[in-house]
């Protein structure tokens, strides 16, 4: 035990005097995920406001055959450009990616109109370009809502009430809390959190295994009276401390930098206060140990510091491809999902940052099992570490 | 006191070591003498214990290093072939984790550290940090490093390479004292002559096995030449016939 604590200290102290280390772990990670996370939810935020407050571009043929339906659009934020020439012309332009949404008034638009025939509008668009969709949503709805207006001044006509035509209404009623609509962005908040630990140890773990061996004092230590157990241990808490250190420093950045985006101004709240900084490193502790000793496991296996690097680097990211995930499909917090590491602790801190009750049952199984698997992996190192070919 | 008994150890369809047994009494330097590849690292790799015989058995003080390996690691100083430091760690820094490691602290540790760097002159090397250091510096700091908890038995292995002369005069120096003190000590070259300067028993290892034994001026005796190189290269080309 004492030789395990020899270790860490060691480790340590010899660590913090390495430039790299210090500037991956202590700023890179702490201060680099929360600025990336703040530019990305700005440029998220920034560009749905964008979408709503832009002049909707739309080319239209024929518009002379429809001039009230244009001074509808219009009206409407629309910016309507004329194209020349009829259907044919407009599938090429919006084919040839000229224009985005092309709306073609056929000639005989208005005898219908006049005569009570459904009148047809062809609205081309390229539904490869994904980019248009909500442009196209906006014309589709606008046209609807003229087309809408037409009838009901139709049946206001013959004295008839414009609700006949709606025996039905359907009410949108938004229960989502604001806390519940900022997760939605800050599903990645999670992600960041476990990429800027994982940065913390990575150096560590690389310098107390490969670089040890490929400093030649691996050899010499080996020869030492201490159990493999308390050398591998404390070269694993040496990076979990690390580990440890830029998750603290990572979450308390994001704690004091959150509030300055303005959420409150999109209707989303954050509940990110003190309390819950501290839970959230509370429950990402566990998966120190487990990342800890996957670093150190892995890089033990490869037999230089450039080799082990180009490794972790790797193997960095697969803790970060459940919370991807989870993200991305708006995984909802169940039991049964929090035998998972990283993906357990993901939805945690999303109930969290939502302001819902956390059970103690998936907190337990959550803490277990990523300390379970840590621990299996420890003994893999370890096991490691008392085979002669460790020393290459 | 070091005894070797039988030790094997073959990687893969290599023999390594081929039946190995030595005794490196008290109060003399015993020399493994032999070419690059005889089997001398790893011959001592399976004395201090990192790679495991086949069969045969090592004994530091009588003490068994597979059974019992803390026990007579503990009794053992070691300087394995390029021995790394720790570069962000001053001299001291690097000698005192060793002497932790060997379960030594505070000021007793402190002023062991002190009495070294007398000893071997690292004078005000010993606070600075490693990065740099010429490699005489290092080999140096090694070798207080594996003489910190003040081990019986010391076992070096090609420990003049890549020291100018007065280096390796100084280290001569240092090994013949340590001997007179009472201490064992196992050292390995590929050298010649700084085998015939220092030992006062020679093996002679060739593929794996001690192919001759005895004094440098016994070895010398035995040649019509009367001259160890003579002896060696004689040791050499009858261990390669079968």
């Amino acid at each position: 035990m004492r030789a395990l604590w020899t270790v860490f200290r060691k480790e340590v102290l010899e660590n913090l005097r390495d430039r790299r280390t210090v500037l991956s772990a202590l700023v890179l990670g702490p201060l680099g995920a929360p600025l990336l996370f703040a530019l990305m939810m700005n440029l998220s935020i920034e560009r749905g406001r964008e979408h709503d407050d832009r002049p909707l571009q739309l080319a239209v043929a024929g518009r002379a055959n429809a001039p009230n339906l244009v001074a509808f659009l219009t009206d409407h934020r629309v910016h309507v450009e004329a194209v020349p020439g009829d259907a044919a012309g407009a599938a090429e332009a919006v084919r040839s990616h000229r224009v985005r949404l092309a709306l073609v008034i056929p000639d005989g638009y208005g005898e219908r109109l006049r005569t009570g025939e459904p009148s047809r509008v062809l609205l081309y668009t390229d539904t490869s370009d994904t980019s248009v969709g909500a442009d196209r949503a906006r014309a589709e709805a606008l046209v609807g809502a003229y087309s809408a207006q037409v009838a009901s001044w139709r049946l206001a006509a013959r004295g008839l009430s414009p609700s006949l035509m709606q025996p039905i209404v359907v009410d949108q009623i938004d229960v989502s809390t604001p806390m519940g609509r900022a997760t939605t962005l800050l599903g990645m908040l999670s992600y960041f959190i476990v990429f800027a630990t994982l940065m913390g140890g990575l150096y560590v773990a690389i310098d107390t295994t490969a670089g040890e061996r490929e400093r030649g004092s691996l050899e010499p230590l080996l020869s030492l009276p201490i159990t493999r157990r308390s050398l591998v241990g404390g070269k694993i808490l040496a990076t979990a401390a690390y580990m440890a250190l830029s998750l603290g420093l990572t979450i308390a950045t994001f704690a004091l930098s959150l509030p300055l985006v303005h959420l409150d101004a999109y209707g989303m709240a954050l509940n990110l206060g003190p309390r819950v900084a501290c839970t959230i490193y509370a429950l990402m502790l566990p998966f120190v140990l487990l990342g800890a000793s996957l670093l150190t496991l892995v890089a033990s296996f490869t037999r230089s510091y450039r080799e082990a690097q180009s490794w972790l680097a790797g193997l960095v990211l697969i803790p970060t491809l459940p919370i991807m995930f989870a993200a991305i499909y708006q995984v909802e917090p169940r039991l049964g999902l929090m035998w998972v590491p990283s993906l357990s602790q993901h939805l945690l801190i999303q109930s969290l940052l939502r302001a819902e009750p956390i059970g103690t049952t998936a907190v337990a199984l959550s803490a277990g099992c990523t300390l379970a698997l840590g621990a299996l992996l420890a003994r893999i190192a370890i096991a490691l570490y008392a085979r002669e070919r460790i020393l290459g | 006191m070091i005894e070797l008994d039988s030790l094997t150890k073959r990687f893969g369809t290599i023999e390594a070591v081929r039946g190995i047994s030595l005794i490196a009494p008290d109060g003399c330097v015993t020399g493994l003498l032999g070419a690059n590849g005889a089997g001398k690292s790893t011959t001592l790799r399976l004395l201090y214990g990192v790679q495991r015989p086949d069969s045969g058995r090592a004994l530091v003080d009588g003490i068994d290093v597979a059974s019992q390996p803390r026990l007579a690691l503990a009794r053992l100083g070691v300087l394995p072939h390029n021995a790394g430091l720790y570069p962000h760690l001053t001299a001291r820094e690097n000698i005192r984790y060793y002497g932790q490691l060997q379960g030594m602290s505070g000021v007793a540790l402190e002023r062991r550290i002190d009495a070294l760097a007398d000893m071997l002159e690292l004078g005000a090397l010993l606070e600075r940090r490693t990065k740099g250091f010429s490699q005489g510096e290092r080999i140096k700091v090694a070798l207080a490093r594996a003489l910190v908890h003040e081990p019986q038995n010391l076992v070096l292995d090609e420990p003049t390479n890549g020291l100018d002369v007065l280096a390796t005069r100084n280290l001569r120096a240092l090994i013949l004292r340590l001997r007179d003190a009472g201490h064992c000590i196992m050292f390995t070259s590929h050298v010649m002559q700084e085998v015939a300067a220092l030992c006062d028993e020679i093996a002679i290892i060739s593929g794996g096995r001690v192919v001759a034994r005895g004094t440098p001026a016994a070895l010398a005796r035995g040649v019509p030449s009367g001259t160890l190189e003579d002896a060696f290269v004689a040791a050499l080309t009858e261990g390669a016939s079968p």
